[in-house]
């Protein structure tokens, strides 16, 4: 039997009250996908990303996380709600999260955002998870700010750090919401380097991204969403160089 | 060497019925501030309007009519509970009203008002963010709010956590009116009858003042270690 599919997504639709975001979105990843969700600002790729993992819950579709299809059922308004939240919480687990403004909590230092999850959500014994963070912290070249809390470390430090909390779950897949967007240019080189190197090492990504290179070079799947519709879908190759859509054309169109 | 006339350890016992007093009614206030912010955050509807009926009604009594109110009410309430559970089932139940629970009771309820107010805003002021990673990390509801929300909300709440709690210390004082002998209540008669009001007030006017700086050291203590990591400005 052929290795099960780390995430699928079928026909995601999302509306916010009238105004329809997601137009049935579909996408599948193979263990080791590095894929890349490129498109201007509300077309609908962040939202996408957070209906992955329930942040958003979609109005219609269905996410199968590792075989795993998350159950839905109706509330008293007729809206569609996850059946069963433990459920949920353990699908997310599976999918670690970084976020465009990290969000490391920031009443803790380093060490303690890494082990939080791990140990409480996971029960992974402290001792364990301790050894894992600091394995995770060296690989993402910040081992010696263990004990900083995240307001005294710069954004790329921020931002590693929030890598290395998303590695120390072990999960399935990593979602990455636009990581290098609130980054200062210079800082920006530093994040993908590390991302980089998660893709090489086979791990599953799933990229919100503005930073085009990034997804020519380091991914194997490129969406381009517009308007909530997947306007273009391929290989860089595909996409980048050979597009069908004039969407996509004008999109790499130089305009000044 | 100050002259109590033999007020003293009367005095001070007092001291210790107001500080006791202080106590139970400040655990009282933060709890129910804790449950009115939930309920007013909260999705229920029902929730929502039994606490802000709750805030406005406490806010718009003056303290004193809600002590007298509960006091004098209260004990008709046991009574009737008293009387209605004897007949029914020949159960001897009863318990005095007496000053010192009507004062905790009152005093935790006006204070739970206010500090419902400060926990909301408190809650209100913690990064969406935060609480999104916890979400997305897969934590219960109860680990986010333990671990995630709590402290970080504590860090907004506890300058009017504190401020509520030095009003709450010198409203103590009214207590006295229904008859518990606090501190203020000692005084009042020792200085009716030796006639010598400044003789007696004024130490009870310092004792409260220590008590009150010495929690505001207490506060300030506190909120450093509330605030760790965050970077201070300016």
């Amino acid at each position: 039997m052929a290795e099960q599919a780390p995430l699928i997504c079928r026909d995601i639709h999302k509306t916010f009250d009238q105004l329809e975001v997601l137009k049935g979105i579909s996408l599948e990843t193979r263990k080791g996908d590095v894929v890349s969700l490129i498109g201007s600002s509300g077309s609908g790729k962040s939202t996408f990303l957070r209906c992955i993992n329930m942040l958003e819950t979609p109005t219609s579709g269905d996410i199968i996380v590792h075989g795993d299809p998350i159950r839905f059922t109706k509330n008293r308004k007729g809206e569609r709600i996850p059946a069963d939240n433990k459920q949920v919480e353990l699908i997310r687990a599976k999918l670690s999260m970084v976020f465009q403004s990290f969000n490391l909590w920031s009443h803790m230092t380093v060490l303690e955002n890494i082990i939080e999850a791990p140990v409480n959500v996971l029960k992974v014994p402290k001792k364990e998870a301790i050894e894992r963070a600091e394995a995770y912290l060296n690989k993402v070249g910040i081992y010696e700010r263990k004990d900083y809390y995240p307001a005294q470390m710069s954004g790329g430090q921020q931002q590693r750090a929030a890598i290395a909390r998303a590695l120390a779950m072990e999960p399935e897949v990593m979602l990455f919401d636009e990581p290098t967007s609130a980054l200062d240019p210079e800082l920006v080189g530093e994040v993908l380097k590390v991302m980089q190197s998660l893709a090489e090492e086979g791990r599953t990504m799933i990229v919100v991204t503005h930073e085009m290179a990034f997804a020519r070079d380091v991914s194997n799947q490129v969406l381009f969403l517009h308007q909530g519709v997947i306007e273009e879908q391929g290989t860089p190759d595909k996409v980048f160089d050979h597009p069908d859509s004039e969407r996509m054309k004008q999109f790499l169109a130089p305009n000044f | 060497m100050l002259d109590l006339k033999g007020y003293g350890p009367a005095l001070l016992e007092g001291a210790v019925v107001t500080i006791e007093l202080a106590f139970l009614s400040l655990a009282l206030a933060v709890t129910l501030g804790l449950i009115g912010a939930s309920a007013k955050l909260s999705n229920s509807r029902a929730a929502k309007w039994t606490a802000t009926a709750y805030t406005t009604l406490i806010r718009g009594v003056p303290d004193l009519v809600m002590m007298l109110l509960f006091y004098y009410g209260g004990q008709v309430v046991v009574n009737m509970i008293s009387d209605y559970v004897w007949e029914a089932y020949e159960i001897d139940f009863f318990f005095q009203f007496d000053p010192f629970i009507s004062g905790v009771i009152t005093i935790g309820l006006i204070f739970g008002a206010y500090m419902t107010e400060t926990f909301r805003g408190a809650f209100l002021a913690v990064e969406s963010g935060q609480i999104e990673a916890a979400r997305a990390y897969g934590f219960t509801r109860w680990h986010t709010f333990r671990r995630i929300m709590f402290p970080q909300m504590l860090r907004h709440a506890l300058p009017g956590v504190g401020n509520n709690w030095q009003v709450l210390l010198k409203t103590t004082a009214l207590v006295s009116i229904i008859g518990l002998t606090d501190m203020v209540r000692v005084a009042e008669e020792a200085a009716k009858a030796e006639r010598m009001p400044f003789h007696f007030f004024i130490p009870v006017a310092f004792v409260y003042l220590t008590l009150t700086a010495a929690s505001e050291l207490f506060i300030k203590w506190l909120n450093k270690r509330a605030n760790v990591g965050v970077v201070q400005e300016g």
